[in-house]
């Protein structure tokens, strides 16, 4: 049995010695679209961070495709929040795509041909290709978020980790970038921090609630129109009164 | 400005003065970029002052030891490392204040400085034309090792041009793409520290920080690219340098301090020009 792409085991956490996370016990399978919802505060980050290796647990164990997280780093394709850029700072849309691209090769110098093909097919992808050139400063929200997006796939990654992707964006582009993120589920593995605590993409399949402990939630369906006007798109209600085992609901037609 | 002009053949202090300025020029705005971009505009001034602390004790070394071969100048390059070092360091893993330690190194760094001139046998002039810079006092022998130190920034910036930058722009995305951003990070202050040595050359401890920025500022309103802010600002700051130079030399002004204004009097009509821009719509 192969390895799970992300497995927690009695993980505890604390800044300060104040406890942030919990005998966390997680396991993602290959395959699945987990989103982390969770309040403020509650672990959330802490937990993508741990997952990451920008964090060390105070206990317990974090494996990533069986790997401590630094050696799995090359399979993990990561967007950040984009509230933390300088956007003074003087780059155009390329360059942030191809940051996406550092550890690949010797690394010194220049990027590569290779670096530019990879670069150029994850803007194509995120069809952000004719604004290449563009300075990133001057993107709109929207644009941003799907840059970010390319830069996190410029690396070919198998497991694909979002902090926050759709904070101080509009339903609308909110849908659009679920879309695209399942459409990418086919090839890879995703888990994403939001901060909607009662609804979440109808693409999602597992929900995990993040509050200092950890609880795996099954998504049910639910329809109606007020839902769809105030959110914008189909969604899903998170199921809080029922509890799953840690490796959540078994989603796949095995 | 004739007079400069028609002096320049004829003597060889003012042609070291002119290569001094255009081989300062391009670390300068190399490193400048990152300096201005990532925000440690103040790391750079610490570090410049406390190149006193290298200058003062190398000149006591070599009166008072009898070391001739003990030039100032590597006095400051050690000092400069050393200052950048542990503020890197610190800022990196102490829990300390980062504003605080650069503030005392700054300090500390001057203090030492100024003790070990007093403490001199001699007359030590030259050391306080350091202060203020004097490009006019430049040797054959500090030619060399500015030409060196010019060489070592050059290719460390483009060697890892790629890693400054990602560093620089997104810190924990970097670390992420397995970037080890902490050696990055203590590998620009050094470049830093270097960069700084060549400019007291220039301008003098007190003025640096106006050269590492102010051309970078001024270049920024032109360029929305690293890399073209990089060239721009090595551009602006050999013209800065030169004609700073070239005015002060007939009335007989401080050739570091005219640097500045010329510089400062640009940075102010562009940032002017760009604030009519932006309220006109």
């Amino acid at each position: 049995m192969p390895d799970p792409v992300i497995r927690l085991q009695d993980v505890s956490f604390s800044y300060n010695g104040l406890p942030v996370l919990e005998d966390v016990n997680l396991t993602v399978e290959e395959g699945d679209f987990v989103s982390v919802v969770g309040p403020n505060a509650g672990g959330k980050t802490t937990l993508l961070k741990l997952i990451l290796g920008l964090l060390r647990p105070a206990q317990g164990s974090v494996r990533v495709f069986g790997l401590s997280p630094a050696k799995a780093r090359p399979r993990i394709g990561y967007m950040s929040q984009q509230t933390t850029f300088d956007y003074l700072f003087p780059v155009s849309v390329l360059d942030v795509v191809l940051m996406g691209r550092l550890g690949h090769g010797s690394g010194l110098g220049f990027y590569g041909r290779a670096d530019r093909e990879a670069a150029g097919q994850a803007l194509r992808r995120m069809e952000m290709e004719p604004l290449a050139s563009r300075p990133f400063s001057q993107l709109s929200g929207g644009q941003r978020q799907r840059v970010l997006l390319a830069r996190a796939l410029a690396s070919d990654p198998d497991l694909l980790l979002l902090d926050e992707p759709t904070a101080n964006v509009d339903a609308a582009i909110e849908t659009e970038l679920f879309e695209i993120l399942n459409e990418l589920n086919r090839h890879m593995t995703i888990m994403l921090v939001t901060h909607d605590l009662g609804f979440v993409s109808c693409y999602v399949r597992s929900v995990v609630c993040v509050n200092r402990r950890l609880a795996v939630h099954p998504t049910s369906s639910i329809t109606g129109e007020m839902i769809h006007e105030l959110y914008g798109g189909n969604v899903q209600m998170v199921r809080h009164d029922h509890r799953c085992s840690e490796e959540g609901h078994s989603w796949r037609t095995s | 400005m004739a007079d400069f002009l028609a002096d320049l053949q004829r003597h060889v202090f003012l042609q070291y003065a002119v290569i001094t300025g255009m081989l300062a020029a391009i670390p300068c705005g190399v490193i400048g970029t990152y300096v201005v971009t990532r925000r440690i505009t103040y790391i750079g001034g610490a570090i410049a002052h406390s190149v006193l602390a290298g200058l003062g004790a190398a000149r006591f070394c070599q009166v008072v030891y009898n070391w001739p071969w003990l030039h100032p100048l590597y006095g400051a390059v050690i000092a400069s490392l050393v200052s950048a070092l542990i503020i890197g360091l610190v800022s990196l893993y102490a829990r300390q204040r980062e504003d605080t330690v650069i503030g005392a190194v700054w300090a500390i760094g001057m203090a030492v400085g100024i003790l070990f001139i007093s403490r001199t046998p001699g007359y030590n002039e030259d050391l306080m034309s350091y202060l203020f810079g004097n490009i006019l006092m430049v040797s054959s022998d500090d030619l060399y090792l500015i030409l060196g130190l010019d060489i070592v920034v050059i290719l460390f910036s483009l060697l890892f041009y790629n890693k400054l930058l990602a560093v620089c722009f997104d810190e924990e995305f970097a670390r992420v793409r397995g970037v080890r951003v902490e050696l990055y990070y203590l590998l620009l202050l050094c470049l830093t520290a270097l960069t700084v040595v060549l400019l007291v050359t220039v301008v003098g401890v007190v003025m640096v920080i106006a050269l590492l920025t102010l051309p970078v500022a001024v270049a920024s309103h032109f360029s929305n690219r690293l890399w073209l802010t990089m060239v721009l600002s090595a551009a602006f700051t050999a013209l800065f340098t030169l004609s700073g130079l070239a005015l002060s030399y007939g009335p007989d002004l401080p050739s570091g301090a005219t640097t500045i204004v010329l510089a400062g009097g640009l940075y102010l009509v562009v940032a002017a020009v760009d604030a009519f821009r932006v309220r006109r719509g």
